[in-house]
C-alpha cells in the first residue's frame, strides 16, 4: 500500500495537480463518451433515429481538455465531435439521448438542430451551428466580454483541421492576438475533412499558424490526455494572467466513418483505420491508472455495467419523450412579449 | 427644438446609449481614434476609451462575429461595417449565426447585437462604396432591418436596436449624413421598430418607399401639389423588417394608386414583397396598376458622373412618375 502511495504520489497526474479521484472520474467521461456514441451509432443503424455523428478516439483529448479548465467560469464552445467534452462540462447521458432523438426537452435546442450542434447556457456550453469555425470568433467576443468587464473567464473553443481553413479561423486568431484575450483555440486534427486527408488541406502545421498572429501554438498527442490537459490548463493560465491566446493542435485520428451518412471505405484502407484503432487512448489510460492501483478489472465490470444501464434508461426515456409541438416551431424568432434578453 | 444633421442624431443615439448602458460599446475599423471614416463615431473613444469604441483588424467576419460572441455574452455591440458594400465577409455571420441564435437554442441564448453599415450613392462612390444590399438579409426570419430617412427617426430607431433583444441591422444613408437634418428633440425618445410613419397627407396617390429617395419624394410631392394639384400620400416604411403591413395597407387603402421607390435594384427588393401585400390584401381597391420607381437591375452604379446621376433616382424622376401615376 505504502508502496502504491509513492508511486502516485510521482505519478503524472498528481505532478499536474490531479487528484486520484479526479484522474478516474476522466476515466469514467471517457468511457461515457465512448458507450454513449457507439450506441448512437447502433441507434441509427437500427433506424431508430436518422442521424449520428462520431467523436470517437477523441475522447480522452476532449475529456482532458475540459478538465484543464475552470467548469464554473469558463466558457465552452465546442464542435459536433465533443461529446466528451459536453459530458465533461456537466451535460448528461440523457440529455444527449433527447437531442440525438430530437426531442423537446433536449437542453441543446428542444429537437431542432442536428446532433452534435451543442448549446446550454446553463453549462456555459455555447449555441452552435453547421457553417464550421463560425464559432472561434465567437469565443474571441466571449473573451473581449471577459476583459471588457474584468471577469476571470477564459473561453474555449474546438474545431476540426478542415476548418482551421477558413477565414474565421484567421480572422478571430488575429483579433484575439491583437487584443490579447483570454482564449484557447483547439483544433482538433483527426486527419480527415470528410474524405480530404490531412495533406490536401494544409501544407504546413496548423500549430505553427499562432506564430502569425502572435501568440504561442503547441502540437499535442490527442492520445495522451495527461499532456493534452498539462498543455491546456499552461493555456487557460496564460490566458488568465492576460498573456492571451494560445492555439493548441491536438494530433488524433478519425476511426468512424465522418457521420452516419458517409462510407469512409471509399476513400481510405480498412488497415490505415486498423492502425489506428490500435493507439486508441483509453486502454493506454486505463493501463495507467491499472499500474497505479487506481483501476482494476472489478471496477471497469462495474463501471460498465453501471454507465450501460445509464445509457439503456437515457434511451427509454427519450424514446418515449414527446417531440416539440409543430405549432411551437414558430417560436422564439425574436424574443417574445416582454421578454428582456 | 434643435434642428441637427442625419449624422449627428447617429453619434448622439451612441453617444446617449453607451452613458446609459455600460454594456453598450462599438466596434468597427477606423471607428476608434478617428472617429470613423464619415465622423460617426467622432469622440466616443475621447470619452469611453479605447475598449468601448473599439479599433479592430480590417476583417469584416471578426467585427460581425467578434461582436455576436460578445452580445451572446451579455454586452450590448454595435459592430460598425464602415461601407455596407464591404459587410458580404460578414454575411455567414448575420444569416448563419446572428440571426438563428434564438431559435436554434429554443430561446436559451439571444444576440442582442446592432450591425451598422452606410448605404446608398450619389458620393462618387463606384460600385463598391455606393451599393444598397437590403435585399440581400431581406426576408431573413430573425432579423430586424432598420433603414431611417431622417435625423429624428435615426436617433429613435438607433436607441431602439441597441436596447432590442435581437439583431437589428442599421441601414444608415452615407447622402443623407449631412444633407438631411431636422428637429430632434434633446430628451430621451425610441422610435418603435416595426412602424411605418406618414411624412406627408394626400389623397391622389400613395407612394411608399424608405431612405433617400423619400427625400426626392418630398420635393416632387411639393411641387405637384403647387403645379398640378396633385397631392401625394407618402409613408416611410423605417422598417423592413418585419414590414409594418397595417400601415402600408392603410397608405395603399388611402388613394388606390401606389408608386413605391427605393435605390436598391428592383428585381427581389423590398419593394416586391411591398407589391405582394398590397396584391393578397387590397388588389380589388386598386385603380392602377402598382408601380416600382427603383435602382436598375446592373450590378451597381458606375462612378462615372453620367452613369452615376442616370443610375440614381432624383426629384425629376420621382415627379414624373408620380405624375403618370395620378394621371393614369
Amino acid at each position: 500500500m505504502t508502496q502504491t502511495g509513492t508511486v502516485r504520489q510521482n505519478s503524472r497526474h498528481a505532478a499536474l495537480g490531479i487528484s486520484d479521484e479526479k484522474a478516474v472520474a476522466m476515466y469514467e467521461i471517457m468511457k461515457l463518451a465512448r458507450m454513449y456514441d457507439e450506441r448512437g451509432q447502433l441507434l441509427q443503424r437500427a433506424g431508430k433515429i436518422n442521424f449520428h455523428i462520431s467523436g470517437i478516439t477523441q475522447e480522452p483529448s476532449q475529456t482532458a481538455m475540459a478538465f484543464a479548465m475552470d467548469r464554473e467560469r469558463d466558457w465552452f464552445l465546442p464542435y459536433y465531435r465533443d461529446y466528451a467534452l459536453v459530458l465533461s462540462v456537466g451535460m448528461t447521458v440523457k440529455e444527449l439521448m433527447l437531442s440525438i432523438f430530437a426531442k423537446a426537452e433536449d437542453p441543446n435546442s428542444a429537437g431542432r438542430q442536428m446532433p452534435g450542434h451543442f448549446g446550454c447556457r446553463r453549462l456555459r456550453i455555447v449555441t452552435g451551428s453547421s457553417p464550421v469555425t463560425t464559432q472561434v470568433p465567437h469565443a474571441v467576443g466571449f473573451a473581449l466580454a471577459a476583459k471588457m468587464r474584468g471577469e476571470d473567464a477564459v473561453s474555449i473553443v474546438s474545431f476540426g483541421e478542415g476548418s482551421s481553413n477558413q477565414g474565421d479561423f484567421h480572422e478571430g486568431l488575429n483579433f484575439a492576438g491583437v487584443q490579447k484575450l483570454p482564449v484557447v483555440f483547439v483544433c482538433q486534427n483527426n486527419q480527415y475533412a470528410i474524405s480530404v486527408p490531412f495533406s490536401k488541406q494544409s501544407a504546413g502545421k496548423i500549430a505553427d499558424r499562432a506564430i502569425g498572429y502572435g501568440f504561442p501554438g503547441y502540437r499535442v498527442d490527442g492520445n495522451d490526455p495527461l499532456e493534452v490537459y498539462r498543455v491546456v490548463k499552461e493555456a487557460r493560465e496564460r490566458a488568465a494572467a492576460g498573456e492571451g491566446p494560445t492555439l493548441i493542435e491536438i494530433m488524433t485520428y478519425r476511426v468512424t466513418a465522418h457521420s452516419t451518412s458517409d462510407n469512409d471505405l471509399a476513400y481510405r484502407t480498412k488497415e490505415e483505420v486498423e492502425i489506428h484503432k490500435a493507439k486508441d487512448g483509453i486502454p493506454v489510460y486505463r493501463r495507467y491508472l491499472t499500474e497505479l492501483g487506481l483501476w482494476s478489472d472489478e471496477k471497469e465490470d462495474e463501471l460498465t455495467r453501471r454507465l450501460r444501464a445509464m445509457i439503456d434508461e437515457a434511451t427509454e426515456y427519450a424514446e418515449k419523450a414527446p417531440f416539440q409541438p409543430p405549432e411551437d416551431s414558430f417560436r422564439y424568432v425574436y424574443a417574445e412579449e416582454g421578454e428582456a434578453r | 427644438m434643435p434642428v441637427i444633421e442625419y449624422i449627428e442624431a447617429i453619434r448622439l443615439a451612441m453617444k446617449e446609449e453607451m452613458e446609459r448602458d455600460p454594456e453598450v460599446f462599438v466596434m468597427g475599423e477606423d471607428v476608434g481614434l478617428k472617429g470613423g471614416v464619415f465622423g460617426t463615431t467622432k469622440g466616443l473613444q475621447q470619452q469611453f476609451g479605447e475598449d468601448r469604441a473599439l479599433d479592430t483588424p480590417l476583417a469584416e467576419s471578426a467585427i460581425a462575429g467578434v461582436a455576436i460572441g460578445a452580445a451572446m455574452a451579455g454586452m450590448k455591440p454595435i459592430a460598425e461595417m464602415q461601407y455596407s458594400d464591404f459587410m458580404f465577409p460578414a454575411t455567414n455571420q448575420i444569416i448563419s449565426e446572428a440571426a438563428k441564435i434564438r431559435y436554434r437554442s429554443n430561446n436559451d441564448w439571444s444576440c442582442p447585437i446592432v450591425i451598422r453599415a452606410p448605404i446608398g450613392g450619389g458620393v462618387f462612390g463606384g460600385l463598391y462604396h455606393s451599393q444598397c444590399p437590403e435585399s440581400v438579409f431581406f426576408g431573413t426570419p430573425g432579423l430586424k432591418i432598420v433603414a431611417p430617412s431622417t435625423a429624428y427617426d435615426a436617433k429613435g430607431l438607433l436607441k431602439a436596436a441597441i436596447r432590442d433583444p435581437d439583431p437589428v441591422l442599421f441601414f444608415e444613408n452615407k447622402k443623407c449624413y449631412r444633407l438631411v437634418a431636422d428637429e430632434v428633440p434633446e430628451e430621451d425618445y425610441t422610435v418603435p421598430i416595426g412602424k411605418s410613419k406618414v411624412m406627408r397627407e394626400g389623397g391622389d396617390i400613395t407612394v411608399i418607399g424608405y431612405s433617400m429617395p423619400l427625400h426626392f419624394a418630398m420635393q416632387a410631392a411639393e411641387e405637384l401639389s403647387r403645379e398640378e394639384g396633385v397631392e401625394a400620400h407618402v409613408l416611410d416604411l423605417r422598417t423592413l423588417q418585419p414590414l409594418d403591413r397595417a400601415g402600408i395597407l392603410e397608405a395603399a387603402a388611402k388613394t388606390g394608386k401606389v408608386l413605391i421607390v427605393h435605390e436598391d435594384n428592383k428585381t427581389g427588393g423590398v419593394g416586391a414583397e411591398v407589391a405582394a401585400i398590397i396584391a393578397e390584401e387590397l388588389l380589388y381597391d386598386l385603380d392602377a396598376p402598382i408601380r416600382r420607381l427603383c435602382g436598375p437591375d446592373v450590378p451597381a452604379m458606375p462612378i462615372n458622373p453620367p452613369g452615376e446621376k442616370h443610375f440614381l433616382l432624383n426629384k425629376e424622376k420621382l415627379k414624373s412618375a408620380m405624375l403618370e401615376l395620378a394621371r393614369f
